[in-house]
């Protein structure tokens, strides 16, 4: 059973919860035997900014395409969301979204009287303000470190306030300070969500999957057809109602097992929805593995292998050509946890020679508690071992000085700043948006030919390395990758 | 407080520790940030491309966690700067405090000063987020370095000591989405009536050699409407050094020529040893060979018969509003109609630009208004309509709202995913036709 508890306001964070990790060093093999037994984690004597879960927090309720969102803090806290209202508008035609509206984010730009009396107050206000404003179907209240700390009483203004505007005022717990592995954010954001918003089912709909992801593709709309089903994504481009029934549908999958292990678990264990017990599908076994989990969760096993039998047909032949043209090349891979496995699974079913990672955090068991949803172990399993896995969560200076030592022919990134360093060193790098594309047995050859094409078109990087700016000294080049991580020479 | 303390919707600025970014445009300096762990992610995502030599992800940072929250984190902060000497070739390091730090009350001055002791070149500043803008956090900064750190160089840098030589405080880097081009712009201008200037920020400045020489200067120019007047106040009575103020950003020949004219005369009154002939030849030619492109424009902007923006909106910090409201009106023919200033402008100075405004023309009247909250001008401008085609410039926020209006639209404030800049400048007589260009290829790209 997953440590969920719906009464409480605040999310149990992720270090706590699932015993999630952010300094490892070591292979992948033994990170997976090392998560049964209980892992230990390992802090830093150096460190770069991180990121914090407000704005993961905060990219799941923007998205929301009737909602509102206030950050309560210093105006700071709300600057580079920005970027999700532009993610909104530029990705929704991928979702038949004709007109994208504005979306509406706020801050109560609280000062530093605020921070001797308390925000209670200018919250109350900040969300009748925004309610007068937006007349949205729900408001979203985002808490930050200052909020924290001074200890405003977020829930109990925001239930008062729901209570007399007759619309969802939702409290979302995501103080940058209270976790370490970011990507509470998403749980802080997913339990409010279903605390507040989601409803108990009034059926069960067979024709109805939910999707726990970001915002790629529509990909799922066609691996759902034939078994008569539509996939709900959640949360982003949702709508408050779409939310509340998303307890009605018949699975749910997700994009991202990092992502969505917690919403996941809670559909599960509160509201019935199951949980399909297998990682995405990422490489062919597992995506073998995926479609007949989905085939066994609806009772539809024979079309699950009509598919899979389908698909192979269409795709092997495409998919060995590119290993012809892929084999033995050497990458690198720096992403969040379980899409970074993804990833990793990808480059090897594609003959490539996994040279390491830089994954930024492990949760060595989702919320769920299956090994089946463990990308990583299945990885492991169907493909054998990673080399240099270093869990480092977006630390540059590791990442700089691993990739300096390994050299390899590509780098492939999930998350913005860390493509820089492939390019400065001379390294063809990629970062995919969509967190669909490499997906399915198709996903696979879309990822092989965008591989081939990085890999052919080096000139930018290869000029770009004559020319590079390097802050970093000669002496950390030299040392090894974890001198700062607990146990290594330097702390 | 420069802001009423309301809500923000749509924020065109960020809070105090924003201005890491006066740290990230010093060659070769690194901000080190004593923060929660989204701080510096906030600030790179807010102004983007940002990262220069060591900002970004680059920073290094104590990442608060509860420990340190309920424990203080002193030690932590300890722990990062000795290894960032390390790890990172720096020759200015600045550290920043978050809310975090505020509201724990880390002794961060003490710290650092024992860094300091030791001959680093360490400078500490508070910057926890409620306290200010990053508008007001830049001067903090900057004074900051100058107390801190410029003043242990003053034996070899005797005050006042280069006739001609000016310290120039104009544009915020970064929050000016243009520092960079305008910067290098000021330089070859000032340069053009025979003063040698420190920009202090981006590739044209000298780095920490340069900032170690500003007691050097014989006087100091501020370009601005209200920002940046601190560093300004704090250098007069420090070093004794005056200042000619110009309170917006000179787009085009009229600004431009009187900015020059202005610091000429002001040059030549403290001292300077400059060829006033020679000055004044300069800006002549600088002006004709600016006039013999609007003399080409002209017939494009009388005869174009499909349609051009005749009126405009600007949502922007006071320098742009004013500057480009009085370019626009003067140079382009686009007229000004209400403005937007989204600077969070303290009181005291909102009659200053009013009036800086009102002085653009005798014949019409150009309502302003002082509104940080982005959503609320929005709304104010979306009930507003003018006779003809309208133009905004502003930030991408603004974008939905020109094309639910049906206006053309010009980003040129932060935050914007809609633009790269590098090094174009706006100000400066160059400035002035660059706009015209960006505007028209807008324009016609319409007719497409």
């Amino acid at each position: 059973m997953a440590n969920i508890n719906l009464t409480l306001p605040e999310v149990q964070i992720r270090e706590i919860r699932i015993n999630s990790i952010t300094g490892y060093h070591g292979d992948a093999k033994e990170l997976v035997e090392a998560g049964k037994s209980g892992l230990k984690d390992k802090d830093r004597s150096f460190s770069q900014c991180m990121g914090c879960a407000t704005s993961k927090a905060a990219c799941m309720t923007i998205l929301i395409q009737d909602a509102a969102v206030i950050s309560h803090g210093p105006v700071g806290c709300s600057s580079c969301l920005h970027e999700f209202a532009f993610t909104y508008r530029v990705n929704s035609p991928l979702r038949g979204i004709e007109k994208p509206t504005p979306r509406r984010i706020f801050s109560t730009n609280l000062q530093e009287k605020d921070t001797v009396y308390g925000g209670n107050i200018k919250l109350a206000a900040a969300i009748r303000d925004v309610y007068n404003r937006t007349k949205a179907n729900a408001i979203f209240v985002l808490t930050t470190c200052a909020a924290g700390i001074i200890g405003d009483d977020v829930e109990s203004v925001c239930n008062e306030a729901e209570e007399e505007l007759g619309i969802p005022v939702v409290a979302i717990f995501c103080e940058g300070f209270r976790s370490k592995v970011w990507t509470t954010g998403f749980d802080a954001a997913y339990h409010s969500i279903a605390r507040k918003l989601i409803k108990k089912p009034r059926r069960r709909r067979q024709d109805m999957i939910n999707v726990i992801n970001f915002w790629g593709s529509d990909v799922f709309a066609d691996w759902f057809e034939p078994f008569g089903a539509k996939p709900n994504y959640i949360t982003p481009y949702s709508t408050v109602d779409g939310l509340k029934y998303s307890s009605e549908a018949a699975a749910t999958v997700q994009a991202c097992q990092t992502l969505g292990s917690y919403l996941g678990a809670v559909l599960e264990q509160e509201f019935g929805v199951p949980e399909v017990p297998a990682a995405p599908p990422y490489g062919i076994a597992q995506t073998d593995r995926w479609f007949k989990a989905l085939g066994k969760v609806l009772g539809k096993e024979d079309i699950a292998e009509k598919i899979i039998e389908e698909k192979k047909k269409e795709y092997l032949p495409k998919i060995e050509a590119l290993r012809e043209k892929l084999r033995g090349k050497r990458a690198y891979v720096t992403a969040g946890a379980a899409h970074g496995h993804g990833l990793l699974m990808v480059l090897k079913e594609l003959g490539l020679e996994t040279t390491g990672a830089a994954i930024f955090h492990h949760d060595p068991i989702y919320d769920n508690k299956r090994e089946e949803n463990d990308q990583l172990a299945m990885g492991v399993n169907d493909y054998g071992n990673v080399p240099n896995f270093n869990v480092c969560n977006r630390q540059e200076f590791e990442l700089v000085n691993a990739l300096n030592r390994i050299r390899p022919d590509v780098l492939l990134a999930r998350h913005g700043g860390m493509t820089l360093w492939g390019a400065k060193l001379g390294i063809p790098s990629l970062l995919v948006g969509d967190e669909h594309f490499s997906m399915g047995y198709e996903g696979l050859v879309n990822y092989g030919e965008r591989l081939l094409e990085v890999i052919e078109n080096d000139e930018f990087v290869k000029n770009l390395e004559k020319h590079a700016i390097n802050p970093y000294t000669e002496w950390w080049l030299k040392q090894p990758t974890y001198y700062f991580l607990k146990g290594g020479t330097g702390i | 407080m420069s802001l009423s303390g309301g809500i923000i919707e749509q924020t065109r600025l960020t809070c105090a520790i924003g201005a890491m970014q006066t740290v990230v445009a010093i060659p070769r300096a690194v901000p080190i940030l004593h923060s929660g762990p989204g701080c510096g992610e906030m600030i790179a995502g807010f102004f983007e491309r940002s990262t220069g030599y060591a900002g970004g992800t680059t920073s290094p940072c104590t990442n608060f966690s509860e420990k340190e929250v309920v424990f203080g984190g002193i030690n932590r902060l300890r722990q990062i700067i000795e290894n960032t000497y390390k790890v990172l070739n720096t020759d200015l390091q600045v550290v920043l405090t978050g809310c975090t730090a505020g509201i724990v009350g880390d002794d961060v001055d003490s710290l650092v000063a024992e860094f300091a002791g030791q001959g680093k070149p360490i400078v500490s500043v508070e910057t926890a987020g409620f306290k200010a803008t990053n508008y007001e956090s830049h001067s903090l900064v900057v004074k900051a370095i100058i107390d801190q750190y410029v003043d242990l160089f003053i034996e070899d840098n005797v005050p006042r000591s280069e006739k001609n030589t000016v310290n120039l405080f104009a544009s915020i880097p970064y929050q000016d989405p243009f520092w960079k081009g305008n910067l290098a712009e000021y330089k070859r201008l000032l340069a053009g009536i025979g003063l040698k200037a420190n920009v202090l920020f981006g590739p044209e400045s000298g780095g920490v050699k340069e900032w170690q020489r500003i007691p050097k200067a014989n006087f100091n120019i501020l370009v601005s409407p209200w920002y940046g007047k601190p560093i300004a106040d704090h250098l007069k009575l420090k070093y004794g050094q005056d200042y000619t103020w110009f309170p917006h950003v000179p787009v085009g020949a009229n600004e431009t020529e009187k900015f020059l004219n202005q610091v000429l005369e002001f040059a030549i009154n403290q001292g300077a040893q400059v060829d006033e002939n020679k000055a004044r030849t300069f800006i002549k030619h600088q002006s004709e060979a600016y006039y013999q492109e609007i003399d080409n424009l002209a017939t494009f902007l009388l005869e174009f018969r499909y349609g051009l923006p005749n009126h405009v909106h600007i949502l922007h910090d006071a320098g742009y509003v004013v500057g480009l409201s009085k370019f626009l009106l003067h140079e382009v023919g686009i007229i000004p109609k209400e403005q937007f200033v989204t600077d969070g402008t303290p009181e005291k100075y909102q009659d200053l630009i009013r009036n800086d405004l009102k002085s653009t023309s005798e014949k019409r009247e150009i309502p302003i208004y002082f509104e940080t909250d982005g959503g609320k001008a929005q709304e104010i401008l979306r009930s507003i309509r003018h006779k003809g085609r309208g133009l905004i410039i502003g930030s991408g926020w603004d974008r939905e709202l020109a094309k639910e209006k049906g206006y053309d639209f010009l980003s040129a404030a932060v935050p914007t995913p809609y633009r790269l800049v590098m090094t174009t400048n706006y100000a400066g007589f160059s400035g002035g036709l660059r706009v015209i260009e960006d505007i028209y290829m807008m324009v016609l790209s319409t007719y497409a």
